[in-house]
């Protein structure tokens, strides 16, 4: 038996979530004594695994997956969890493993817990602890079935080095048309700006920012910080923004290590989303904002003036610690 | 074209969360319950499908008999008719197991669920659905037109959106973009006196495996309090993010 691990990848380069379900991985196969494979999809460095404690690396090499598609992709995992008698297999929270996963699960007959954001409390029986009720509470979940999958949050268990050698095997699973039955005709990437679920830093603004006009300092502050931009419902409702920034109970969840939100009051719902960002901070002009009770850190002003002046301070920061 | 829309009874969005019995269980008392909002989306665009092209639109839910008001909203919204299969809903491989049973039997073209309820967070009902019964599946849907036996969808990833071509019989886990946030209908006193009348079937439920079971709840540890920077005095917050808070 083995631990398998999906590892993600965008034009051959590793996501940050496959070190960290690779490092999860490698905590799981040390408790349950054995070793971590994982399955990667036309990757280029696939030896670096081993870095984060990938002892083999099935390496898939198939231009028709290029594109990212669930069904074909849970058949290969579906494939490679029966060759290596994998137990437990481990993906990230994306939203492309989110669309993997049930599909892997329903294959496997197996027991599926994503959002998870610990290590399992315990192996046997297997108990993990996931967030629950949209982040307004965590469940310790048991997973009874024999084959067990768990998708792991984003930024929560980290990313932790455990030196191996990984040895790397062509993979050539069979894959028939039915696997390609949902086609992806297009893919609209906005290129080379982080995304919300990648980013370590979240720049969110919101009604209190008066109109799409005064966007400005918020990209500035995002790019001086290399943080991804994001919104709160009513901006995204009103237009202000794409809907593709709204984060929040309905919208997207945000899980980074810094929030920083901009005029945004902290109504329940938009906590919900962000709660499991590490570390908050607000910018409001009314201290009566219900966000200064969520946040670790707080500025009672007015956002016009300390943003600019947030975004100065950075600057210098940055050059400093160049 | 027949279009079945899954709904979850969950808590309103602006709900408290407490547990009881020893941490075992949701506490339900006082909390109002609605359409899960990423099914509403999917529910108002099955409207669209009724108006535009002729769908018959029916919903089901898996829940006990406290889950009906919802269910009563759903027709009062439009829906033709409702199956409630009388069980409680215990994990997401039990409820697709119920779902798929109902979809054999209704031979339904499209089956329309929300990407996850925002309750319990699982998110595997509709993809675990369309795999056991073989059907195409799109997730996280912000776009749906079907023309004929073709459907055409928008997928939201990360970092931007991904169109979609593949065929009926489909299952959609559906969110917001579906339709807007402005196209949500609220049930009118006609719907809502129509809707008493409409069939609202009750089915026992199948032997079903459950793979997973909740043991316990956690809430949140509390918070200190916020740490309040002067606004005149901003270098002091890039300070204590980089040697306080080490995130930056």
């Amino acid at each position: 038996m083995s631990v398998l691990v999906y590892t993600e990848s965008l034009k051959g380069k590793f996501k940050k979530n496959a070190f960290e379900v690779a490092s999860y991985a490698h905590k799981v196969a040390q408790d349950l004594g054995t070793t971590v494979t994982a399955v990667s999809f036309n990757a280029e460095d696939d030896a670096s695994l081993g870095t984060y404690g990938i002892s083999k690396v099935l390496k898939v090499s198939d231009d028709s997956l290029t594109t990212f598609n669930a069904k074909a992709y849970a058949d290969v995992l579906a494939q490679a969890v029966k060759g290596e008698d994998a137990k437990v297999i481990i993906l990230s929270s994306s939203v492309d493993s989110k669309f993997l996963a049930p599909i892997l699960t329903a294959k496997l007959t197996a027991g599926y817990v994503p959002n998870v954001v610990a290590a399992p409390e315990s192996t046997s029986p297997f108990i993990v602890k996931r967030t629950a009720f949209s982040n307004k509470g965590f469940a310790m979940t048991e997973i009874s079935s024999d084959i067990k999958v768990i998708g792991v949050s984003s930024n929560a268990f980290g990313v932790v080095e455990n030196n191996v050698s990984a040895s790397v095997e062509e993979y050539s699973p069979s894959l028939n048309d039915d696997a390609f039955a949902v086609k992806s005709v297009e893919v609209d990437r906005v290129v080379g700006k982080a995304t919300i679920a990648d980013a370590d830093i979240v720049v969110s603004g919101g009604r209190g920012l008066k109109g799409p006009e005064n966007w400005g300092m918020v990209e500035e502050l995002a790019d001086v910080l290399g943080a991804a931009t994001a919104c709160s419902k009513p901006v995204s409702d009103m237009g202000w923004r794409p809907h593709s920034e709204h984060v929040g109970q309905t919208g997207k969840p945000v899980a980074s290590n810094l929030y920083i939100a901009i005029g945004i009051s902290g109504a329940i719902q938009h906590l919900a989303g962000i709660n499991a960002s590490k570390v908050k901070v607000v910018i409001n002009n009314d201290p009566e904002a219900p966000f200064f009770k969520a946040a670790d850190y707080g500025i009672v002003g007015d956002a016009f003036e300390v943003v600019p002046e947030l975004i100065e301070k950075l600057k210098e920061f940055k050059a400093q610690n160049a | 074209m027949k279009i079945l829309v899954c709904i979850s009874n969950v808590p309103d969005t602006t709900s408290k969360i407490n547990f009881t019995e020893g941490d075992t269980q949701f506490d339900t008392n006082g909390v109002q319950f609605v359409i899960n909002p990423n099914d509403e989306f999917g529910l108002t665009r099955a409207m669209w499908f009724k108006e535009k092209q002729g769908a018959t639109v029916h919903v089901v839910n898996v829940g006990g008999v406290q889950t009906e008001p919802t269910i009563r909203k759903a027709l009062a919204i439009g829906a033709d008719e409702a199956i409630r299969v009388n069980a409680e809903p215990k994990d997401g491989f039990f409820v697709a197991q119920q779902l798929a049973k109902v979809v054999k039997k209704g031979e339904y073209d499209l089956i329309i669920a929300g990407r996850e309820s925002i309750d319990y967070n699982g998110g595997m009902v509709p993809g675990i659905l369309a795999t056991l019964l073989d059907m195409n599946f799109v997730n996280t849907c912000i776009g749906l037109e079907i023309d004929g036996d073709t459907a055409t969808a928008v997928r939201e990833i990360d970092g931007g959106k991904e169109k979609i071509s593949t065929s009926l019989p489909l299952v959609i886990g559906g969110q917001k973009g579906l339709v807007e946030e402005s196209d949500l209908r609220i049930p009118n006193m006609r719907g809502i006196m129509m809707a008493r009348k409409k069939a609202l079937n009750v089915i026992e439920p199948v032997d079903a495996t459950q793979p997973t079971q909740d043991q316990k709840f956690v809430k949140p540890a509390a918070k200190g309090p916020v740490k309040l920077v002067d606004a005149g005095n901003v270098g002091e917050l890039v300070e204590l993010l980089h040697n306080e808070a080490k995130v930056i």
